[in-house]
């Protein structure tokens, strides 16, 4: 169930050129799952800024946000200490707890914060997920460290093929076995994926929203199973109900 | 103590806060943060004879102090919200409620409202001629005083629950088409609607919403709303429910002042979703702060003098 609060930032560092690392201080009670997002609210703008979370525990929550426009610019600005009001435990998160033996996690760009936090959960199901991490060039690149740190096999591919395989996730997923996959990435790189994909997965979108918690109907969706809610149904979908 | 209670068209109801439709969806979303019973009534979310998807997304847009949104009046249709919304909004909330219904044409709007009639808990309808948001309706429909007042009549003619007629600020005379609602027989106005608006994306230059232009609301527009509750109070003898950009207690005041017998609270909720739970709450004392002991004493009292 979703809480708002105010929370204190401990650190807010820059991990690549225009992606940031926010750790914040308060209740997370509100978390249930890898996945879920948290609405921020910024001084002098009207509409909070969506953010997916990428960890958390008992007391602090982490989220890595890239510069694209005057809310994340503004928060780039901050500093420890600064405190922010959100709302948390947003959108159902990815679920982690199914009958797969051999997931990928597949994460392209900004796209691949939520994906650490859902490698924890699977492995914590005593999963051991393979993960392939897109960006466009090496400088780039951030959080290949963290998830090996999880023990994990991690496949890094760039565009311009400054570092890992020269390419697209998929040029590596195509190689591999799994029997699911979980992404969290841009459109382009959906569509490569579902093109190729054997299996059934979970794909987390984004859309420009309004309140975050399901009540203004800005970012619905048609799906096989009826109209969703970005925010509130999702921001992860089945492959089986998504209409591309 | 004092009195917050207000009749709004024969209905008391313990405050005047009213989510304004769209924003409140049918309550339950809210019922999760607070016991949403609080509130005066709500406005559920525009109803019309299909069911519609509404708009492409992006449907959203920031504005200085405010919100584009073209979401196009998104909802399940009126058989199934009798069906599912209505039995759920039942469950967590046991006031009297406001039906919005919404329409393409007059038959459209009897045939809504007629089948909504039927449902107990419906206190009033609040009917909206003026979603600037739809495709070959919408603001053509409601900015002619001739519809308007055909659609006033039809569905009085079908109920004898109050009826609120949702008035469009796209015009160039405001007070003509709510003078038009009470000539019908309109129990009540609710004023404003969102204002017609746009932005564009200079990287992609093109403009932010999928469906171009977009309804303006948040603080950016209470001062337009309270110059035309102010106008139309002057006009008609029939109540009116104030909207646009209200975000706390003092803002309510004001509308109260202008001429509001009750105060729609809209955008607010998506950015605060304790918003109308923080106003209620707040109301007491700000009534205290202006020496106010019941509110329904101040409504219209900047006309005085």
């Amino acid at each position: 169930m979703m809480k708002q609060g105010i929370y204190e930032i401990l650190f807010n560092f820059e991990l690549a050129p225009n992606v940031f690392r926010m750790v914040l201080k308060g209740d997370t009670s509100a978390l249930l799952s890898p996945g879920q997002f948290v609405n921020v609210k910024i001084d002098g703008l009207y509409l909070r800024r969506p953010i997916s979370v990428c960890d958390y525990d008992k007391e602090t929550i982490t989220i890595i946000y890239k510069v694209v426009g005057v809310g994340t610019e503004k928060m780039s600005k901050m500093t420890a200490g600064d405190k922010l009001d959100l709302l948390v435990g947003l959108g159902n998160g990815f679920n982690a707890e199914n009958d797969c033996k051999n997931p990928l996690v597949i994460g392209g760009g900004v796209g691949i914060p939520p994906l650490y936090g859902l490698c924890k959960e699977l492995i914590k199901f005593g999963k051991k997920p393979t993960v392939i991490l897109g960006f466009n060039t090496s400088s780039e690149m951030f959080y290949e460290e963290v998830f090996k740190l999880l023990g994990l096999d991690v496949y890094v591919t760039t565009v311009d093929g400054s570092y890992g395989t020269k390419g697209f996730v998929t040029d590596v997923m195509k190689n591999l076995d799994y029997d699911y996959f979980y992404t969290c990435g841009p459109m382009p790189m959906f569509k490569a994926i579902e093109s190729i994909a054997k299996t059934s997965g979970q794909y987390s979108f984004e859309e420009r929203m309004g309140c975050g918690f399901g009540a203004c109907m800005g970012c619905s969706c048609k799906t096989k199973y009826g109209n969703k809610r970005i925010c509130k149904d999702g921001p992860v979908l089945e492959r089986e109900e998504i209409v591309w | 103590m004092v009195n917050t209670k207000v009749d709004l068209c024969g209905i008391q109801i313990d405050n005047p806060i009213i989510p304004a439709s769209g924003t409140f969806g049918f309550g339950y979303e809210f019922a999760y943060n607070y016991d949403i019973n609080m509130l005066g009534t709500f406005s559920f979310k525009g109803t019309t004879k299909d069911p519609r998807f509404g708009n492409p997304t992006p449907r959203i847009a920031e504005t200085p102090s405010g919100m584009l949104n073209s979401v196009g009046l998104q909802n399940p249709g009126v058989d199934k919200v009798i069906s599912e919304e209505l039995p759920r909004l039942k469950s967590c909330f046991k006031k009297p409620v406001m039906a919005n219904v919404s329409g393409f044409s007059v038959e459209d709007y009897a045939y809504t409202c007629e089948k909504l009639d039927a449902e107990e808990q419906i206190g009033w309808f609040e009917i909206n001629v003026s979603c600037p948001n739809v495709h070959g309706g919408g603001l053509a429909f409601g900015t002619d005083p001739k519809n308007v007042a055909a659609v006033t009549k039809a569905v009085k003619k079908i109920t004898n629950k109050p009826v609120i007629i949702k008035l469009s600020p796209n015009v160039t005379d405001i007070t003509e088409i709510a003078k038009t609602c009470e000539a019908e027989g309109a129990d009540g106005v609710s004023l404003i609607n969102t204002l017609l608006g746009m932005r564009i994306n200079p990287k992609t230059r093109k403009p932010i919403l999928a469906n171009t232009f977009g309804g303006l609301s948040g603080p950016a527009v209470f001062p337009v709303a309270l110059r035309m509750i102010y106008q139309v109070y002057n006009a008609v003898n029939i109540p009116i429910i104030g909207m646009g950009g209200v975000s706390t207690a003092e803002d309510v005041i004001e509308m109260m002042l202008a001429g509001a017998t009750a105060v729609e609270v809209g955008a607010a909720n998506l950015v605060d979703p304790f918003a109308c739970k923080n106003i209620i709450e707040d109301l007491p004392k700000v009534m205290e702060k202006y020496k106010i002991n019941s509110l329904s004493e101040i409504i219209g009292g900047a006309h005085n003098g």
